[in-house]
């Protein structure tokens, strides 16, 4: 009895323990980025351009080019992957093609980003003819966000039960019918979720645009999708690794509002799933 | 002079490979209650999602023979319009996740029904059919959910109804049910009869003996006997039957 009260002890113990140190690195993290982030936001850190070979000045550039890629990124992957996905799961037959289609986009979803990085450059900045731009880097990151998109609208659609397809095909409907009027009304909230997670991922990226459309330094705002830009995933790269006596305010503050969009893009994500998931009713 | 609704004809089924259906030969009657009876696994259900080509949605699934209806094979006619023709209404209460007036409005709204007034019509005398109007007029706007068991399981007999069938299939529709519930839905089935075929799968014999005209046994993907219901429970031809009926196994 003694005995496994003391394992019961013993387990609890391990268990937080191990959850303890999962957890303190990322507070820790997300702590100091706070402290030293925090004194360097203003108004106009965030809205005017870098000054001083990027030692003062603000980000506003790097904002709007990693604004602009994550909105190519959406235009590119949200419409290809939902609908990729709506093929698969609805209305391919089950049979050695697709179960290697299936296989492939696993894979791909495990594939180093720095590869699709160096894919970007040689299919859509040279062999296209992009060059290094926006429309090389949206697409890209696009590439690299699909296989997200695609496993979680996949797994979004095959929540809905079937016996919803069952009524709807055994009232006479189609099966494009059936998708619109039962299973996509009720798969939408997993796919928006599993969407803005993919679109965050790609936002905090730095090996796919590295190549594609990063710019060093770019003291103006882009004017077409053929423009390169700076994006703040690089932006950060550059004033840590590249630009000497960069101050840490500047450095953190940048970091800061990377992690920040990122971490706003999340809280989205988890409030359109718990909204829904309220109103759920089967 | 009977009129023949569906002729099947050496009917057999296979799912993976196992043989579900026998040689299955049978003919339900214009305006009927077909009751069809048998323990679990005996080919009723099998049956009754082959005549509405449900079937077809199940990857592994093969058959062989003719089904026929209103003289022409159901393979030969267009598998959506066959559908709005013959109807189901499954084991467990299945209302889409809309309000009770759209779960009505769903098949229509499928069969290019647009219009608002011409949708309530249809929801009303729908709702009528399948009693449950006065239970529902004043919430057609409220989740289909809200309803109880027996009130939805009577949502899905009227949302079946809205898109017009002569046909109406229900494999085991009470078996989700109080005993209450139950006789409403048999009701329902009995003032049905004068516009529509029904089929009954039902795990409940005495379902059968109370709402079904003529009532089949099934056991293990044989049709053992056919026969007026009034006949089959009373003096069954076969001994299987007899025991089944009796409660002796099942």
């Amino acid at each position: 009895m003694i005995d496994s009260k003391l394992k019961e002890k013993a387990a609890f113990a391990i268990l937080l323990a191990a959850t303890i140190i999962v957890i303190a690195p990322v507070a820790l993290i997300l702590a100091i980025i706070l402290i030293n982030g925090l004194p360097a936001l203003s108004f106009e850190f965030l809205f005017s351009i870098p000054r001083d070979g990027m030692r003062g000045g603000g980000i506003f550039p790097a904002l709007v080019g990693t604004f602009y890629l994550i909105v190519g990124t959406a235009l590119f992957a949200i419409p290809f992957g939902i609908l990729a996905a709506i093929y698969l799961n609805e209305y391919a037959q089950r049979n050695r093609l697709t179960r290697a289609i299936e296989l492939a986009i696993i894979n791909l979803s495990g594939v180093p980003s720095i590869v699709y990085g160096l894919f970007g450059l040689s299919l859509f900045v040279e062999f296209l003819g992009f060059g290094a731009s926006i429309l090389a880097g949206s697409l890209t990151l696009a590439i690299m966000t699909l296989p997200v998109i695609i496993t979680a609208t996949r797994e979004a659609l095959s929540a809905v039960p079937r016996s919803f397809r069952e009524v709807s095909f055994s009232l006479g409907a189609s099966r494009w019918q059936t998708v619109r009027g039962v299973v996509l009304p009720n798969a939408i909230p997993g796919i928006l979720t599993g969407t803005i997670l993919g679109l965050s991922r790609a936002a905090g990226e730095t090996a796919p645009i590295l190549f594609t459309v990063a710019a060093f330094y770019l003291p103006k705002l882009p004017t077409s999708v053929y423009d390169q830009a700076m994006a703040l995933p690089y932006h950060i790269y550059v004033l840590s690794t590249q630009v000497p006596n960069v101050s840490v305010k500047v450095q953190y503050g940048t970091v800061l509002v990377l992690v920040g969009m990122i971490f706003i893009l999340n809280i989205v994500a988890s409030y359109i799933r718990s909204y829904f998931r309220k109103k759920k009713t089967w | 002079m009977v009129n023949n609704k569906i002729e099947i004809g050496g009917l057999n089924v296979f799912y993976d490979g196992v043989h579900a259906l026998k040689d299955l030969d049978l003919k339900v009657r214009e305006k009927e209650i077909l009751g069809v009876i048998g323990p679990a696994n005996s080919g009723k259900t099998s049956f009754l999602r082959c005549v509405n080509r449900l079937n077809d949605l199940h990857d592994n699934f093969k058959m062989a023979g003719k089904i026929m209806l209103d003289g022409k094979s159901i393979h030969e006619i267009d598998i959506h319009l066959l559908r709005k023709r013959i109807g189901i209404v499954f084991a467990l209460p299945l209302p889409l996740p809309l309000s009770v007036f759209d779960n009505i409005a769903y098949g229509p709204r499928t069969h290019g029904v647009k219009e608002r007034t011409k949708l309530l019509e249809i929801a009303e005398s729908s709702l009528r059919a399948a009693a449950l109007w006065d239970e529902v007029k004043d919430r057609l706007e409220t989740s289909a959910f809200k309803l109880s068991g027996g009130q939805q399981q009577r949502l899905c007999i009227a949302r079946t109804l809205a898109v017009g069938p002569d046909v109406i299939l229900y494999d085991e529709p009470c078996s989700a049910l109080d005993p209450i519930s139950t006789l409403k839905i048999e009701e329902a089935m009995r003032s049905l009869k004068e516009n529509y075929t029904q089929v009954l799968v039902t795990n409940n014999v005495k379902q059968a003996a109370r709402v079904a005209d003529r009532t089949a046994f099934f056991l293990m993907g044989e049709m053992i006997e056919i026969d007026e219901t009034s006949r089959l429970f009373t003096a069954p031809a076969d001994k299987r039957t007899e025991d089944y009926i009796t409660g002796r196994f099942g």
